[in-house]
């Protein structure tokens, strides 16, 4: 028997993942629609992504030197700021994208069969490749103030893992919940923001987990963010002996990140059949 | 030899929520609801006005291998929501569908178009998103081209394209799918009419090799020349099923509210619009308003308008279509300046015989060549073959055509 397919009320659950796996041609075709679209009828078209980071690098920079905030000995400001900037602006692109990415492809979900999962999956190769080429800003930082890092840079694909996994499960739950509560596309905004002041990015997290007037609750708030173990996972990776690697933090974010993935896919999976009558 | 598509018992339920105003909840309604009926007393509960709607109910029926089956009815009948729920689209409330097979559907041209990207990365991207591999686009490539008649605008951005060439073009993606069951909804309607013959005979190519078809279409006509089987939907249930003729018979019998007056639903922007029909009326020419006109009689329709203010060069046109949205003929008033203020606009016909049936009356108005309200749905008018003229021998033959109307006829000794 070729294909055979059973439509039941509740059905659809087996054969998820091998769905999931069957339609990989269209996740490949919807990223790559993604990355066709993002710079068309741009001039300087891909340069943008690493310009966008360059800006808010130099703003940082300056703000930083105008208020002597502290950076670790020996490691010049641009690339202590740099190191943060990248993976966040990659979370930052991935998440908003993932989380309006059923709503922006609405068309598609009221008039073709596909595992939903894949649209707001596609949507991170996008800021995946703009990441990848803001890396370059990185490299060209490292060659300006002779920086060479240690054998630890080789571990930066993984905090790079752990940053898509932090951007996919939340963008994903956000998904989901923007198909029935539009209150969402006006909140994911706000967290980004709100994110970029309440994440390492301008300070340093051995500041806040070495001061001893910061209370130890406002520690364990702080380390809830998963961003500060990705954020201080980049910085301990290219800055290598200049940073230490707070491990408790760094367990919670981990821990955080992976609850994330396995809420967005339980809450997507739960609510998927019933997009095309709500959205 | 097992059906490739068996349909059991069938629903499918909606819940529709009167008091909410907006189309999607707001996060803060439910939780302001929550906390009503948290905190308030009965008396400050907040009346519930949802309501089950079922828009298919105990639907079963089987398709076999190479079948074409027309699914028919009037709007809001559930044949939508039907071919959503075998697309995958939807979840049915209960029943079951066993599909033995691949299956396709076009539920709209062009799924998923890009603007942004030219013609030749959208065949890429519909295709995948219709279930091709690349494989088979690439293969397909080519043949797509060539049937799109597009090939001159390949790399231009399909935002720049006719709607023409944009449907032309996403049509050609779909008619080259080879699914074992091809799904399609009303996606004929679109289109020049040369380029929908054009489908019309790829489906049939299509159908030619064995392939499975659903196909709803208010279209009788495409209907009829594709369809060998055909099942009529009414509020979500089957009240036919058979023979594309016998059930189409049934749908035009069952298609009409006879009715001598209609009166027209109020437009939101009526007020703005220069002016807008209240009333269509038939009768007969003393002015008896009538159901049905006899075969064959003259009849008159009176329509009242309103107009808000100076009409220039007003027209009023009004048509008659047939059921397989054939124009049968057109009349229009001459060209007059009109104050603002109520008219009422008489069609006399009494030269014009059309068969027996039910026809679909076209009304439009304009100013200054350009129509500013248009009504193509909701009018029928029926012409009952019960008639004196018959008798008479007015009336030759009945079924001799659309139109009944002898030609001067003489033989001539040469």
């Amino acid at each position: 028997m070729i294909n055979q397919t059973i439509i039941e009320p509740g059905g659809k659950k087996r054969n998820y993942w091998k769905d999931l796996w069957k339609f990989r041609g269209l996740f490949y075709y919807l990223a790559w629609r993604d990355v066709l679209v993002r710079y068309k009828q741009a001039v300087i078209g891909i340069a943008w992504s690493v310009i966008k980071p360059l800006l808010t690098i130099i703003i940082f920079v300056v703000i930083g030197k105008l208020l002597h905030t502290v950076v670790p000995s020996g490691v010049p400001r641009a690339i202590f700021v740099c190191t943060a900037i990248l993976p966040w602006n990659f979370f930052s692109t991935a998440f908003s994208e993932s989380s309006s990415s059923l709503l922006a492809n609405s068309n598609l979900l009221t008039k073709v069969y596909f595992p939903r999962l894949i649209v707001p999956a596609s949507t991170i190769i996008v800021s995946l490749i703009d990441f990848v080429t803001s890396v370059g800003l990185l490299f060209l930082f490292m060659i300006y103030y002779r920086y060479v890092p240690g054998w630890s840079l080789a571990l930066l694909p993984l905090f790079l893992i752990q940053a898509t996994m932090i951007a996919m499960g939340a963008g994903i739950f956000i998904a989901a919940l923007n198909v029935k509560y539009r209150d969402f596309k006006f909140i994911v905004p706000f967290i980004v923001q709100f994110g970029l002041y309440i994440s390492p990015v301008a300070f340093s997290s051995d500041y806040v987990y070495h001061s001893d007037k910061i209370p130890g609750i406002i520690k364990f708030i702080y380390s809830l963010n998963p961003m500060v173990g990705v954020i201080d996972g980049f910085r301990w990776c290219v800055l290598g002996g200049g940073i230490n690697l707070y491990m408790p933090g760094f367990l919670i974010s981990i821990g955080i990140s992976i609850m994330l993935v396995v809420l967005g896919v339980w809450y997507f999976r739960r609510t998927e059949r019933s997009f095309a009558d709500v959205i | 030899m097992e059906p490739v598509l068996k349909i059991e018992n069938l629903s499918k339920k909606y819940i529709l929520n009167h008091q909410a105003q907006e189309r999607y909840v707001a996060l803060r309604d439910v939780i302001t609801n929550k906390a009503k009926s948290v905190l308030g007393s009965k008396k400050e509960k907040v009346p519930k006005y949802s309501e089950e709607f079922w828009a298919l109910k105990d639907v079963a029926f089987e398709v076999n291998q190479g079948d074409r089956v027309g699914i028919i009815g009037r709007n809001g009948a559930g044949k939508s929501t039907l071919l959503k729920i075998i697309s995958q689209i939807t979840e049915p409330t209960t029943g079951k569908i066993t599909i033995n097979g691949r299956v396709a559907s076009l539920l709209e041209v062009g799924t998923g178009f890009h603007p942004e990207l030219t013609g030749r990365e959208n065949i890429f991207l519909n295709g995948s998103i219709m279930g091709m591999s690349k494989k088979e686009i690439q293969s397909k490539f080519d043949e797509i081209v060539a049937f799109s008649e597009v090939e001159k605008f390949l790399d231009t951005p399909v935002k720049r394209y006719s709607s023409g060439m944009y449907v032309r073009l996403a049509f050609s993606v779909a008619a080259h799918l080879e699914p074992d069951i091809l799904i399609v909804d009303e996606v004929l309607a679109v289109g020049d009419v040369a380029f929908q013959k054009k489908c019309l005979g790829k489906m049939e190519e299509v159908s030619g090799h064995g392939r499975t078809i659903l196909f709803v279409s208010h279209n009788m006509q495409a209907i009829q020349k594709i369809c060998t089987k055909s099942v009529l939907l009414k509020y979500g249930k089957i009240i036919a099923i058979g023979d594309t003729d016998s059930v189409i018979e049934e749908y035009l019998n069952t298609n009409t509210n006879n009715q001598s007056v209609y009166e027209i639903e109020s437009l939101e922007n009526e007020s703005t619009m220069p002016g807008f029909i209240t009333r269509v009326q038939f009768e007969d020419l003393n002015g008896t308003p009538v159901n049905e006109i006899p075969i064959g009689r003259a009849w008159q329709a009176r329509i009242t308008l309103k107009l808000n203010r100076k009409v220039e060069h007003f027209i009023t046109g009004l048509g008659l279509v047939t059921q397989f949205e054939l124009p049968v003929c057109t009349s229009w008033t001459t060209p007059k300046d009109l104050e603002a203020g109520e008219y009422e606009v008489l069609f006399t016909n009494e030269d014009i015989m059309v068969t027996r049936g039910i026809y679909n009356i076209v009304i439009g108005l304009s100013e200054n060549k350009v129509a500013f309200q248009y009504l193509d749905k909701g009018i029928s008018l029926h012409i009952s073959d019960v008639s004196d003229l018959v008798k008479e021998e007015r009336i030759v033959n009945t079924e001799s055509g659309l139109l009944i109307n002898q030609m001067k006829a003489k033989i001539i000794r040469k």
